[in-house]
């Protein structure tokens, strides 16, 4: 059974059809490239299925039940975790307290309730052990590098058992060696088992770790086949409407 | 697989010194205060006394406790005008209370017209806050121009309320009121011991709350803090209702040392109070400060006007110098992100 699946969503922001009748399906552990130029509905298309908007029409089903998702935290209750564009980090807290933001461990001491600092920076060591990041639990974000700040964002959806795992533009801003350490924590997850959505502009990326490939366009879907049936030369048609569909 | 990509060697661990409090502008300006006082107490024999000592201590915990409060904002990365006028309004309150149920002839215990009293003083505070919080979370007005509209409301209403008078506290509970507020508790000032009390509390609620955690998360990226389910509206609006209680509680104090609450207690107290809490290092950028910061602020503020008044320096001095010394925080505090990348 299909882990997600869209059924004729579209959406509205007044006079503009942002996505207009997109339906696909995405299997458990199944990297899906989502690809599209700017304005193509890649953007809303990723905020309805993380719970940031709801979609005008259509629906959400996941494993098979008609879901709404109201809102990010009950995204990532249904196992759908985001990784966003700008990486939603604060930069003044620590890498630890950046992954468990909104969802903090604590103790209880009478009616009061406490940060349990060493599980968390444990924890979140760990998780950087899994994804083979460098990275130090208690360093600040703000002395990160991009890739080291991507770390975290991932971490962070890996701190409770996602099923899906939404990355948009995660290679956008960072360096060639960091892009590799993203691509190769892609790969990582799919090996746990993970569906990932990955939204990206760079045909490189998701030629490397996807299954398949989702092209919009104008706010339709104009494209969803295996990676290994496509090309970078047909994508790139899609995209800029050379090639209706395929 | 997991051979192909290299870790991160370029990163390192930095020093002790160059994270958590130590590298924090709140750590250079207690140099400085610690250094001031030392330079003071060997040009002055009089600066070390205890009758200045306590003087000092006094001095500052009339506004160290609202500047707790205007901390928690500022982390946030608001900002609130009205903390002077809520001052003014809560002593107000607080004494036309006590003076009505005198009047009235409602005391039905001792200590009951001190209680009530106070509690309509604070609570007055309370919805001051509440109003101002719910303008910048719930309507999305700006902190600046919300507060600064408070600070004229709220200081009118002061002079409404006492037709420009000012009040008195009064009536059988006063000595206790005044006791309680400007006394002295094994030789300390009890401003000084509610001050700790309360600092001790902030820092807690900081460093070791998920509260703490989201009041700097917002100030740091509060999208960030939205998506990842910290209730945003909720804590700004118990930002703000936490500072106004705590200039509410500052002023009452204030009053119970003068002994009266005239209309015009704390006026321009805002700008000394946000002085401080910069100084101190919390940055109105956001997401920067703590109560040690605040503490050191305002220590640092009153030792200068103590020691230009001992210095028998002009007093009208001590405003150019404290400017000064706010810019030079900042200033330094720049150079030293700037080196630290």
């Amino acid at each position: 059974m299909a882990l997600l699946e869209l059924e004729h969503v579209s959406k509205d922001f007044g006079a503009i059809r942002a996505l207009s009748d997109v339906s696909f399906a995405i299997e458990p552990g199944q990297v899906v490239g989502l690809m599209g130029d700017n304005g193509a509905g890649k953007s809303t298309l990723v905020k309805i299925i993380s719970g940031i908007y709801q979609p005008s029409s259509g629906g959400v089903k996941l494993e098979g039940q008609p879901t709404q998702i109201h809102s990010p935290g009950e995204a990532r209750r249904l196992g759908i975790e985001t990784v966003y564009q700008d990486l939603a980090l604060a930069d003044n807290l620590t890498a630890a307290a950046n992954i468990f933001l909104g969802r903090e461990l604590k103790y209880h001491v009478g009616p009061f309730r406490f940060l349990r600092h060493r599980a968390m920076n444990a924890r979140a060591a760990e998780l950087f052990a899994e994804l083979k990041s460098e990275t130090r639990a208690d360093d600040l974000v703000r002395q990160m590098s991009g890739g080291q700040r991507q770390a975290v964002a991932i971490a962070r959806t890996r701190l409770a058992d996602a099923r899906l795992i939404l990355m948009d533009e995660p290679t956008a801003a960072i360096s060639v060696r960091q892009v590799a350490e993203v691509l190769s924590l892609i790969h990582r997850l799919k090996d746990a088992g993970i569906a990932v959505m990955l939204i990206s502009h760079r045909m490189p990326d998701v030629f490397a770790t996807c299954d398949r490939v989702i092209v919009m366009r104008r706010g339709s879907k104009v494209a969803d086949k295996p990676i290994a049936e496509s090309s970078p030369e047909e994508v790139t048609a899609l995209i800029t409407g050379a090639r209706e569909a395929a | 697989m997991s051979d192909t990509v290299q870790g991160f060697s370029n990163v390192r661990r930095t020093r002790f010194w160059q994270r958590g409090f130590l590298a924090s502008q709140s750590a250079y300006v207690l140099l400085a205060l610690i250094v001031l006082i030392i330079v003071m107490s060997m040009l002055s024999p009089h600066f070390l006394t205890d009758g200045n000592v306590k003087n000092i201590i006094r001095n500052f915990s009339f506004v160290a406790i609202a500047t707790l409060g205007i901390t928690l904002v500022i982390i946030t990365g608001g900002i609130d005008l009205s903390v002077g006028s809520t001052m003014a309004l809560s002593a107000t309150v607080c004494s036309l209370t006590m003076a009505g149920l005198s009047s009235a002839g409602f005391y039905p215990f001792p200590g009951s017209a001190f209680i009530i009293a106070l509690a309509a003083g604070l609570g007055t505070a309370a919805l001051i806050g509440f109003a101002n919080g719910f303008a910048v979370a719930k309507l999305k007005l700006a902190p600046f121009v919300t507060t600064l509209g408070t600070l004229s409301i709220v200081r009118g209403l002061t002079y409404v309320a006492t037709q420009g008078r000012g009040s008195a506290p009064s009536g059988p509970d006063k000595e206790l009121f005044i006791t309680a507020m400007s006394g002295n508790l094994g030789g300390v000032p009890v401003g000084f011991i509610y001050l700790v009390i309360l600092a001790a509390t902030m820092w807690l609620a900081l460093n070791h709350t998920a509260w703490g955690r989201h009041v700097y998360a917002i100030g740091s990226n509060e999208s960030a803090g939205r998506l990842t389910g910290v209730p945003v509206d909720r804590v700004k609006i118990q930002v703000y209702v936490l500072c106004a209680l705590a200039a509410g509680f500052n002023g009452i104090m204030v009053s119970g040392w003068l002994g009266s609450a005239p209309a015009n207690l704390a006026v321009a107290y805002e700008l000394t109070i946000i002085a401080a809490a910069v100084i101190g290092g919390a940055n109105l950028a956001g997401g920067i400060g703590g109560a040690a910061g605040a503490i050191i602020g305002c220590v640092l503020i009153e030792v200068i006007r103590n020691g230009l008044v001992l210095a028998r320096v002009d007093p009208y001095w001590q405003q150019t110098l404290v400017g000064c010394i706010i810019v030079a925080a900042v200033l330094v505090d720049r150079f030293r992100s700037l080196r630290n990348g």
